[in-house]
């Protein structure tokens, strides 16, 4: 099972600007390297990621090779409302991983 | 007569030479300004890519290139009127240059993304913003990377 991680402060103001990490736990195999019998190791990295506040997206990212293993994405959204965080990445070969934070608008 | 110095220079350096000639492709070069012109004019297309407004911070020496820190902020009010639409980062030496796109709206309230990448060797890291009047804006900066990623495939 894919393991992933945010972190998402439980409350905040209304309007306030609230900072979101994320981390997914994946290889992020290149594809460009080989194997000591020189066979290359087939590519297998996350793609994509998708943050949607109360079913809207504020945030997407698209991946590439060029990111480190375990890739880590972070970022800003304004606080609106009190509601639902979701999170979903996907990437090579059917990967697929989702995470949900709660948060409080005072 | 040779003196031990220039002996030792002199294998040193047939050895290196020989041995970047074993890994090394001889357009490497080439390739990979191509590469990264390729990546950058898919994201951008025929638009013009200003320097400003674009804020990049890597560390300046990397001992791990298998893992940087980036963070790259945008001026910009992010109002519905004018906001940053994507950053996307770009890396000069790596074979596949580029690192990530990151779609924004006004509703992220501060144009600023923070990731990791890969960076294969000493070079250039280049972000540029997209923003919402369709105009391009960047910042690139130099860094020197001690230990490269995907050094073991003889790619660098």
């Amino acid at each position: 099972m894919a393991r992933v991680a945010v972190t998402v402060p439980p409350s905040a103001k209304r309007g306030e600007i609230i900072e979101i990490k994320t981390l997914a736990q994946h290889e992020m195999e290149t594809g460009f390297r080989r194997t000591q019998t020189g066979e290359l190791v087939p590519r297998d990295i996350i793609t994509g990621f998708v943050c949607r506040y109360n079913g809207v997206e504020v945030f997407r990212a698209e991946l590439h090779q060029a990111m480190a293993a375990n890739p880590l994405i972070a970022f800003t959204t304004v606080a609106a409302e009190s509601g639902t965080l979701e999170f979903t990445w996907t990437g090579d070969h059917g990967y697929l991983a989702n995470q949900k934070a709660e948060i409080k608008v005072v | 007569m040779t003196t031990r110095r220039q002996f030792l220079a002199l294998a040193c350096g047939t050895l290196a030479a020989g041995e970047l000639r074993a890994q090394l492709d001889p357009n490497i070069q080439a390739k990979r300004k191509a590469a990264l012109e390729a990546a950058i004019s898919k994201v951008v297309g025929d638009a013009p890519v200003r320097p400003g407004k674009v804020k990049l911070d890597v560390p300046p020496l990397i001992d791990n290139g298998n893992t940087v820190p980036i963070t790259v902020t945008v001026e910009s009010p992010m109002t519905e009127a004018s906001y940053v639409k994507a950053i996307h980062l770009f890396t000069e030496k790596n074979p596949q240059p580029y690192v990530l796109t990151a779609h924004l709206g006004p509703r992220a309230g501060r144009a600023t993304v923070s990731t990791r990448a890969r960076i294969a060797d000493t070079g250039r890291v280049i972000a540029i913003a997209e923003l919402s009047d369709g105009s391009f804006w960047s910042d690139a900066v130099s860094v020197v990377v001690t230990l490269s990623a995907c050094l073991e495939d003889g790619l660098i």
